[in-house]
C-alpha cells in the first residue's frame, strides 16, 4: 500500500499557493530543524535512509514541512533511546 | 531569516531539543550556526542562474552540461557537493517544441545543496500531486500558458537523482551580458513553472 506521502496523480489538495519573493527558511526554527537533522546525520545518529522513512511515516499533511521534519526526528531520537 | 515566530510554541521545542542534545554531546549549537551560515552562502538560486546564462553563450558548455551536469559546473566553479551526499544532476533543455517542469511527487528532492531550499509550493501536496496529472492546469495557476501544440514533459526526482530545467534563452535579449541573461532568470523558470 502506499504511503501518505506517496501523491502524484492524487486529487483534493487544492490550488497550488504561491508565496512571493519566498525566504529559505520563514523562521529561525525552520533553520535550525535543518540544520539539527544534517548534524545528526553527520555525525551518525541516524542515517539518511532512515530519516527519509520517518518522515513517511509520521508525516501529516496538516503539519508544515518542517513541521514534519521535526516530529521524525523527535521519533527516531526516541526510537534510538537519545530523548 | 526572520525571527516573527521564534515565540511559538515549536520554536520553543526545537530550541529544548537542542539543548538536551547539545547536553548529551550529540549536538554542537555553534557547529549547526556556522554550518547554516555556510549553507545560506553556497546554496542559492543565484548558482542556477549563473549556469542558464552561461549555457546560453557557450555551446560547448551547455552540451556538456545537458550530457552530464555533475561534470560541467567546475567550469563555472560550481558543483552539486556540500550535502549529504553527491547527487546527480540532470538539466533538461526546454525547446520550440518540449516544456520541461519537474516536481518531487514521493517527497522534496530538488539540488538543495546547489540551489538551496525548494520554496514551500514545491514540497506542497497540491503541486506534487496535481502537476503529474494537469500540468497545463498547475502552470495555469502560476499565470504561465503554453501553447496547445507544446508537449510538457514532466521530470519526477528521487534520491539519487536531481533536475534544474534550462529555459529558453528570451527573444531580444542578444546584446545582453552573462550577467545580464543571469538577471533574467528565475527560480521558478528553473523548476519550469515559469518561461525563464
Amino acid at each position: 500500500m502506499p504511503r501518505i506521502n506517496d501523491v502524484g496523480g492524487m486529487d483534493g489538495f487544492g490550488p497550488v499557493v504561491e508565496e512571493l519573493d519566498e525566504p529559505a527558511f520563514h523562521a529561525d526554527w525552520e533553520a535550525h530543524v535543518f540544520a539539527m537533522n544534517r548534524a545528526l546525520i553527520g555525525r551518525g545518529v541516524y542515517n539518511l535512509d532512515e530519516f527519509r522513512d520517518a518522515v513517511e511515516r509520521t508525516m501529516s499533511h496538516e503539519s508544515s514541512y518542517y513541521e514534519n521534519w521535526f516530529r521524525a526526528i523527535q521519533t527516531l531520537l526516541e526510537e534510538k533511546g537519545h530523548v | 531569516m526572520s525571527d516573527d515566530h521564534d515565540d511559538s510554541p515549536i520554536a520553543a521545542r526545537v530550541r529544548e531539543l537542542e539543548a538536551v542534545l547539545e547536553e548529551k554531546g550529540l549536538l554542537d549549537s555553534a557547529e549547526l550556526d556556522r554550518a547554516l551560515e555556510a549553507f545560506a552562502h553556497k546554496a542559492t538560486p543565484a548558482n542556477g542562474f549563473r549556469i542558464v546564462a552561461r549555457a546560453w553563450v557557450d555551446e560547448e558548455f551547455k552540451a556538456r552540461l545537458l550530457d552530464d551536469a555533475n561534470s560541467a559546473l567546475p567550469a563555472i566553479g560550481l558543483s552539486m557537493g556540500g550535502g549529504l551526499q553527491v547527487q546527480r544532476l540532470r538539466v533538461v533543455e526546454n525547446t520550440e517544441k518540449v516544456h520541461n517542469v519537474i516536481v518531487c511527487t514521493l517527497c522534496s528532492c530538488y539540488p538543495i545543496a546547489l540551489l538551496g531550499p525548494s520554496p514551500t509550493w514545491y514540497k506542497s501536496p497540491a503541486y506534487r500531486s496535481k502537476v503529474v496529472s494537469h500540468p497545463r492546469e498547475v502552470l495555469k495557476q502560476f499565470g504561465f500558458e503554453l501553447p496547445d501544440d507544446t508537449e510538457i514533459q514532466v521530470w519526477d526526482a528521487n534520491a539519487e537523482t536531481r533536475y534544474m530545467v534550462l529555459p529558453r534563452r528570451p527573444e531580444g535579449t542578444e546584446g545582453l551580458s552573462e550577467e545580464e541573461l543571469a538577471s533574467k532568470v528565475t527560480r521558478n523558470g528553473l523548476i519550469g513553472t515559469a518561461a525563464v
